[in-house]
Order: structure tokens, then C-alpha cells, then sequence
């Protein structure tokens, strides 16, 4: 049996008397792409900041690669990136000026090759020297997708990352993300509320309402145990009911 | 500590200069237009004030130390505005960046502004007041390193309350400097201070830092003691404030607020 890169278990976390996060236990497997699925305060971003380091959990523990990420930051930072359709880059430099930066943080290199390489991976040739300030939405979700896949992490944490993006440009990241996965066994911790992007992208879905994990499987058993149509029925379906 | 990672800061800042006319003037301009104005005053009150001896180069020697300081506590600060605004933070401490790299990083900042606002003001006031900065000797040495120390922990504990309180807070990367102009005795011997206020003033390192200047350069003493007093009072208070940057920094974290500072 292979060992996951990823393992949460107990996770909690309580901002004063709301708990955000409560008691989450999950793994992530080599090459494995896994969806979190919940409706708007579910508790994703705040699991995957705290994945990220970024903030401390009330209790519980994340490992990766086997190490804790409590006393291994460090170590295991550098083998992870994110990136969401919500966060930015520095606007004044120029996009090539802030993959170099990214580049020199993350010690990486052979910088030239690496950044030519991402730039035409994501097709980001004509506005490469542009300042930052000046992409459109679309294109600054590429540059934080780019200086995720930039320092080639075998973790990838993408919070909607294709929520700005125009359906031709989406559908070549998600088959970018497949490639990579199936290249180098890169893991992918993925949320998004376009369920049919969901149901193609992952080998398996964490639903999260109201910071509890409360369905597990591939998008299939997940529409069988709920006796729906399709995923988007099922969102609904537990959605609703929690608003009752 | 890890060099690469502090050189990428660095290189991220030195980018903002590369095209940015505001932030270049931050440091040529300004700076001079302190000298011009200052140097005029004192050019003016020298004539009616002929009694008080050699006092433009009390004026200017403490105008140009003070500057060291106040660019000191900037390098520092608007390093940090600098990543709140391009909301940075979350790129930069979910990579394998510590706090303490990224403080060496603003520290290193706050040396280069220091070291090209040094320049500027002591080429200006030589040309223009025929005012040579050098009249301190090697004494001046000492002195800029300690009041350039002394920036970096108003600089440390000015980050820390942004950090803790957001956006509110931002005015203080400009204004608390001059909450510690009155104790640092910066134009006028600590000797005029009433009292209660000479006390908070003496563990004020800058304080003792223009005491010195002033016994130097009236030639009426070494600052041996007050160099001495100032070294020790900025051990100790840059170390403090490190500290309670770290102690910020993992309180932001608790509270979910580092993510979102500048929000
Ligand atoms: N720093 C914080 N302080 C207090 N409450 C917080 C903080 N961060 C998040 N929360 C709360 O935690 C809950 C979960 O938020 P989170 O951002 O994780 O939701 P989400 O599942 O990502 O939702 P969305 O689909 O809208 O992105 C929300 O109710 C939010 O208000
Ligand atoms: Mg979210």
C-alpha cells in the first residue's frame, strides 16, 4: 500500500465560540486529485490556509510527506504551492519580474528554462513583460497558476481556481492539472462550485457543510447514496437542508 | 536563515524602485527638500542668534542624524506596506519564507535607503551650507549605526501594530517616529526636558546618541558613556521588538487575521 503525501486528521478550528473546522480527518494520495465540495462558510479556505501554514488549527494534526507541518514548514512548504482565483501578485513588477521573484524565494534552478517553460505552458507569451496592474482577471489567475506550477510542488492547493476564467482557457488548466498528475504524480487538494468541474477533475470528494465532513467518495457514490441525478442535486439537497 | 530566499525580497523591492517615481523621490527628493528648508532656517536664525555658538552645525548635523533614523524605521515599515498593499503576505508565508527572513529582508531595505538618503543629504548640505557632516569625525560612525539601530526597532514595533490591527493602523508607518522626536532630544540638550519627561527620555537609545553629537561637537567632552548607554539600550530594544513581532505574528495566525490584513 503506498503512504499518502498528505494526512489530516482531527482538524479543528475554532475562531472565538464559531467553529469553522470541525474534527476533519482526510488523506491525499500520490497523483491523486481531491475535490472539497461545500457550500459558501463550509470551512474550505480555512482548511487549506491551515494546510498552508498560514493559520494555526485548534487542534488536530497535518502531516505531509510524513512530516508535521508544525515543527517541518520549511521542509514541506517548499514541496507545496497554491493558488485561487482570490489572491494577487505584486501589481508593479512585471509578470516575468514576479515568476523570478517566486523563482529566487523558492531557491529554484535553472530560472530561465523554468519561467519559458510555464509561460508558454499556459500560454501567457503576449503579456509576459506587461505589468502586473494591467491583466485582466482571467490573466492574473493564470499568473498565480503559473507561479504555483513554477516551483514544481508535488502538492497543489488551488482554492476556485478557475472561477475567472474564460471556458476555453479553463478547460486547458484542467487538462494542464490532469497532465501533471498523471507526468508527475502531483497531488492536488482542489474547490470549486462548478460541480461538473468537480465531477471531471476528482478522483474523490470531500463534501464540508458548516465545517464538518459530511459525505466521502468518488462524485458517483456520492450521487447514489443521496438518490440524486447528479452531484449539483445533491449540493443542493444537503445545501438546502442545512438553511432549513 | 536561508540568503536565497532574503535576496528574493530584496530583488522584489529593488524591482518597485526600477520604475516607480514616487518611491525614488521617497528617497532623493524629500530628503533634500528637508536640507533646503532646514538649512535656510537655521541660515536665518544663525544671523540673529550670532550668541549660541556654532549653531549651524548643530542644526544640520542633528537635522541629517535624524533623517538616518526616520529612513531607518521606513526601510523597515513600508517594506511591509509594501506586501500589505500588493496583498503579498499570503504568497510569501505560505512559501518556505520565516518571519525572521522576512525582517532581515526589510532590514537590508532599510540599510540600502539609509545608505542612499546618507549620501544625498551629506553631497547637499556640503554644496549648498558648505556644511561638512565629516566635522564629527569618526565619531559619526558610531552615532549612525546606532540611531539607524534604533529605526529598525520603531520600524519592528510600528510593523507589529499594523500587522495586529490592519488598515487603521497604516498612518503609523509615517507618524510614530515623531512620538519619539520630543525624547530624543534631537535639536536641544535633554537637560531642557521637564523632569518626569527626562526620565522616559533616557531610555530613549537616540537620545544619548545626540547627547554625544552635541558634547562632540562642542568640543566639550567624549561620548564614550553616552555611545556606551546607547548600545546597550538598543540590545535590548531591538530584541524586545523582534520578539513581539514573533509574538504578533503567531497571534495573526490564531486568529486567521494574516490572510487577511489589508483586507
Ligand atoms: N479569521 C476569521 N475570523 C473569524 N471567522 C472566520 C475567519 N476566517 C473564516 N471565518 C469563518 O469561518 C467560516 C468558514 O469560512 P471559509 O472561508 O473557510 O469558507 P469557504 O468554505 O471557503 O466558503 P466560500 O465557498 O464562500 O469560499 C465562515 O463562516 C467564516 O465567516
Ligand atoms: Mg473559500
Amino acid at each position: 500500500m503506498t503512504t499518502p503525501v498528505l494526512n489530516v486528521s482531527n482538524l479543528r478550528k475554532s475562531f472565538g465560540e464559531f467553529t469553522a473546522v470541525d474534527d476533519v480527518s482526510f488523506n491525499i494520495m500520490p497523483g491523486e486529485i481531491l475535490g472539497l465540495l461545500g457550500p459558501n462558510g463550509a470551512g474550505k479556505t480555512t482548511t487549506m490556509h491551515m494546510l498552508l501554514g498560514l493559520i494555526t488549527p485548534t487542534s488536530g494534526s497535518i502531516r505531509m510527506f510524513g512530516m508535521e507541518l508544525a515543527t517541518h514548514r520549511e521542509q514541506i512548504l517548499q514541496q507545496v504551492n497554491f493558488s485561487s482565483t482570490y489572491i494577487s501578485m505584486p501589481l508593479a513588477l512585471t509578470v516575468e519580474e514576479n515568476l523570478w521573484v517566486v523563482a529566487r524565494l523558492y531557491g529554484l534552478p535553472d530560472i530561465r528554462r523554468r519561467v519559458d517553460d510555464i509561460v508558454k505552458k499556459l500560454e501567457m507569451e503576449e503579456f509576459r513583460q506587461k505589468i502586473t496592474r494591467k491583466l485582466s482577471s482571467g490573466q492574473m489567475t493564470r499568473l498565480t497558476l503559473a507561479k504555483a506550477f513554477l516551483t514544481e510542488p508535488k502538492i497543489l492547493f488551488l482554492d476556485e481556481p478557475t472561477a475567472s476564467l474564460d471556458p476555453d482557457i479553463a478547460h486547458k488548466i484542467r487538462a494542464l492539472l490532469k497532465e501533471e498528475r498523471r507526468s508527475s504524480g502531483l497531488s492536488i487538494l482542489y474547490t470549486s462550485h462548478n460541480m461538473r468541474e468537480m465531477e471531471e477533475m476528482s478522483d474523490r470528494i470531500i463534501f464540508l457543510q458548516r465545517g464538518k465532513i459530511v459525505a466521502e467518495g468518488t462524485a458517483q457514490e456520492i450521487v447514489t447514496r443521496f438518490g440524486q441525478a447528479d452531484l449539483e442535486d445533491v449540493f443542493l439537497k444537503i445545501a438546502r437542508d442545512s438553511r432549513l | 536563515m536561508k540568503l536565497h530566499r532574503i535576496g528574493a525580497l530584496v530583488a522584489r523591492h529593488l524591482y518597485l524602485y526600477r520604475r516607480s517615481l514616487p518611491r525614488i523621490m521617497e528617497i532623493f527628493y524629500w530628503p533634500f527638500l528637508d536640507l533646503v528648508i532646514w538649512g535656510f532656517i537655521t541660515l536665518y536664525l544663525a544671523k540673529y542668534q550670532p550668541q549660541i555658538p556654532g549653531f549651524v552645525t548643530f542644526f544640520l548635523g542633528a537635522l541629517i542624524l535624524w533623517d538616518m533614523l526616520f529612513r531607518s524605521q521606513q526601510g523597515i515599515t513600508i517594506s511591509f506596506l509594501e506586501e500589505l498593499w500588493a496583498r503579498n503576505l499570503m504568497n510569501l508565508f505560505a512559501s518556505p519564507l520565516t518571519p525572521g527572513e522576512f525582517l532581515s529582508a526589510t532590514i537590508a531595505m532599510s540599510i540600502f535607503k539609509v545608505t542612499c538618503v546618507s549620501i544625498v543629504m551629506g553631497v547637499c548640505a556640503w554644496l549648498f551650507y558648505d556644511y561638512n557632516v565629516l566635522v564629527m569625525g569618526l565619531w559619526l560612525l558610531p552615532f549612525v549605526l546606532n540611531l539607524v539601530v534604533t529605526g529598525w526597532s520603531i520600524g519592528v514595533f510600528t510593523t507589529s501594530l499594523i500587522m495586529r490591527f490592519g488598515q487603521e493602523a497604516e498612518v503609523l508607518a509615517w507618524s510614530m517616529v515623531f512620538l519619539f522626536q520630543p525624547i530624543s532630544c534631537v535639536f536641544y540638550p535633554l537637560d531642557v526636558l521637564p523632569t518626569w519627561l527626562k526620565a522616559v527620555a533616557w531610555v530613549n537609545p537616540a537620545a544619548h546618541v545626540f547627547e554625544g553629537m552635541r558634547a562632540v561637537l562642542s568640543g566639550s567632552g567624549s561620548p564614550v558613556t553616552n555611545l556606551i548607554w546607547a548600545c546597550g539600550l538598543n540590545g535590548v530594544m531591538l530584541l524586545a521588538m523582534i520578539a513581539w513581532f514573533y509574538k504578533t505574528f503567531a497571534h495573526c495566525k490564531v486568529q486567521g487575521s494574516l490572510v487577511r490584513v489589508g483586507e
